[in-house]
């Protein structure tokens, strides 16, 4: 057995435990965030500050009783949760953690890249897998044999084509800023600070401070990607698929004991692979201050994770904040946000930003 | 563009809530403040001297219209009174399944026996217990009121000394805001309750009177 072999099995197995355990913390977060902003407590029985709530549920879950629709397609159903499952776990493998590490073992210098695998392809498979997601739901709404399930997979075939759209048009200035497809290039082609248009002394200082992450240059392009990233991981205010007061819970009523759970788990890594992905394509990824005059030269290998991890649970303390505040769109609202706003912005932000590299490229056509 | 005004704007009123108190009560753990005039549970009072304030006058029985109270009076033994009168409520029966907590028996007592309280933990394990009888409603020899099983610590003691009925029973002239002279006599427990806004203990009133 190679070196490189163990090492990958080494990686897989961090991340598995990573994404397992940070589930079990992000639903707690989640749960304590959305009360906090209701006015509520939220669970504080289990554990200090009931940070064990997660474990708890996850035990119950376990030992429940699996009920089987009576008008349920077997096969089909078995594999819904399945289906959702597995993509979440694979997303989470093209996104770079961190710069290679150096490792000296048995006296053979070898680099190890921190990112599952480097895809010259990232940003396609990234689109790819996450449409495998839609799939679950579709699955899983046909096959119980319930109405309202199938409700809410026809509404989520329909978002997610919408919204996938808009995610992939999105991501299109960045592939063209970046240059490559890769998720290692694209956070590489963040590094280093904006550099200024314009000569005025204090202006051009104050901009060159600012790190060039893509979200300066294309906040258009982020915004439309982080409302179209809610949307995929059907998150309110776009979880028409779940719609508790329509749908009573959708496809979740069908399912129950640890099936359940796997939906759950299914959407809360989702939900933080979504956040990992919009941190690499716009926020930079692991990339940040490096202090490397200040701190020891073991802190080079963990702030890139300190850095990641920070600009995730950011952003994923953004998706929560906006479940707590924003009601559930129509779907006729949807469709339009989708079709009429993020996909035509997403083209026009596309032409605009091509031009001006082309400008500052080549410079003016007449000039 | 008032969209995203009012987006942001929403997004502002959730987050400046994320700093605030909770409005929770820990209920089964902590001590909960229960306003004054609360309608409780009730118990059933005795004088100081430890006799029993009912005299078996079922005027409760009658005024009330849930029709939960059943009361039968009878005569005191002679050798050992239970009511400084005549008559001694012999049974006392509630259904508190059936009680919409009025308080109209408080008010139609006439000697001050029945009173709520703000005990209101009062589940039962079968329909034939929630039928309260006189060794619950009774207080006990110190008088605190008993209780059919066990209780969470929920009851301030300085709660049952504002008990609701003391303030009904004090305004027979009608006006809301009961404004009058206290004419009760203490209580096993809690003793002369204090009186309220706009109202006078016996006393003072004496008192007043000498002064004049």
């Amino acid at each position: 057995m190679s070196i490189e072999f163990l090492i990958s099995i080494i990686k897989v197995l961090l991340v598995l435990g990573l994404l397992l355990t940070n589930t079990i913390l992000l639903i707690w977060i989640e749960r304590k965030v959305v009360a906090g902003m209701q006015a509520r407590v939220g669970p504080d029985r289990a554990g200090p500050f009931g940070i064990f709530q997660t474990v708890a549920d996850a035990i119950k879950l376990l030992l429940k009783e699996q009920i089987f629709p009576l008008n349920a397609s077997k096969g089909m159903y078995l594999l819904a949760p399945i289906v959702a499952l597995v993509p979440s776990f694979l997303i989470f493998m093209i996104i770079p953690l961190g710069p290679d590490l150096n490792l000296v073992i048995n006296g053979q210098d070898i680099d190890v890249p921190l990112v599952g695998a480097d895809l010259n392809v990232g940003v396609l498979f990234f689109l790819a897998i996450s449409s495998v997601a839609v799939y679950s739901v579709v699955l899983a709404g046909w096959s119980s044999g319930s109405k309202y399930p199938l409700l809410g997979g026809i509404r989520a075939s329909a978002q997610m084509i919408s919204y996938e759209a808009a995610l992939g048009l999105a991501v299109v200035p960045v592939i063209i800023y970046a240059g490559s497809m890769s998720l290692t290039d694209i956070v590489s082609s963040q590094q280093g600070h904006l550099s200024s248009p314009f000569s005025i002394p204090i202006i051009e200082d104050v901009i060159q401070l600012i790190p060039k992450w893509n979200i300066f240059p294309q906040f258009v392009a982020f915004c439309i990607f982080f409302i179209a990233a809610v949307a995929e991981v059907n998150r309110a205010p776009f979880d028409l698929v779940e719609a508790e007061q329509e749908l009573v819970g959708g496809f979740h009523t069908e399912y129950s004991g640890f099936r359940f759970a796997m939906f759950f788990l299914a959407e809360y890594i989702n939900m933080f692979n979504m956040c990992a992905i919009t941190a690499t394509f716009f926020l930079g990824g692991w990339l940040g201050p490096t202090f490397s005059n200040v701190l020891p030269p073991i802190a080079t290998v963990f702030l890139p994770f300190v850095w990641l991890g920070v600009k995730i649970f950011g952003l994923l303390f953004i998706f929560i904040w906006i479940r707590a505040t924003l009601p559930r769109l129509r779907y006729d609202q949807l469709m339009e946000l989708g079709w009429k706003g993020l996909i035509p912005f997403s083209l026009a932000w596309i032409i605009l930003s091509s031009l001006t590299l082309g400008i500052r490229e080549f410079g003016l056509p007449w000039g | 563009m008032a969209i995203i005004y009012d987006l942001f704007k929403g997004l502002g009123v959730t987050f400046k809530e994320l700093f605030k108190a909770s409005v929770t009560d820990k209920y089964p753990k902590e001590f909960r403040y229960k306003p004054k005039r609360f309608h409780g549970r009730h118990i059933l009072n005795r004088h100081e001297d430890g006799t029993e304030k009912c005299i078996g006058c079922e005027l409760c029985a009658g005024v009330c219209p849930a029709d939960c109270i059943y009361v039968r009076g009878e005569d005191n033994p002679e050798e050992n009174p239970i009511s400084p009168g005549e008559r001694y409520g012999f049974i006392y029966e509630i259904n508190m399944l059936r009680c919409i907590y009025c308080a109209l028996c408080v008010e139609a007592c006439p000697t001050e026996a029945i009173t709520m309280t703000s005990l209101f933990e009062m589940s039962v394990q079968d329909r034939e217990s929630a039928i309260f009888d006189k060794d619950i409603l009774l207080v006990d020899d110190d008088g605190n009121p008993r209780s059919h099983e066990e209780q969470t610590n929920l009851t301030d003691p300085n709660d049952l000394s504002e008990s609701d009925g003391w303030m009904i029973a004090t305004s027979p002239n009608g006006k809301i805001d009961y404004e009058n002279v206290v004419g009760w006599k203490g209580s096993l427990g809690t003793g002369v309750k204090p009186p309220e806004k706009g109202q006078v203990t016996e006393s003072k009133e004496k008192q007043g009177e000498d002064q004049l």
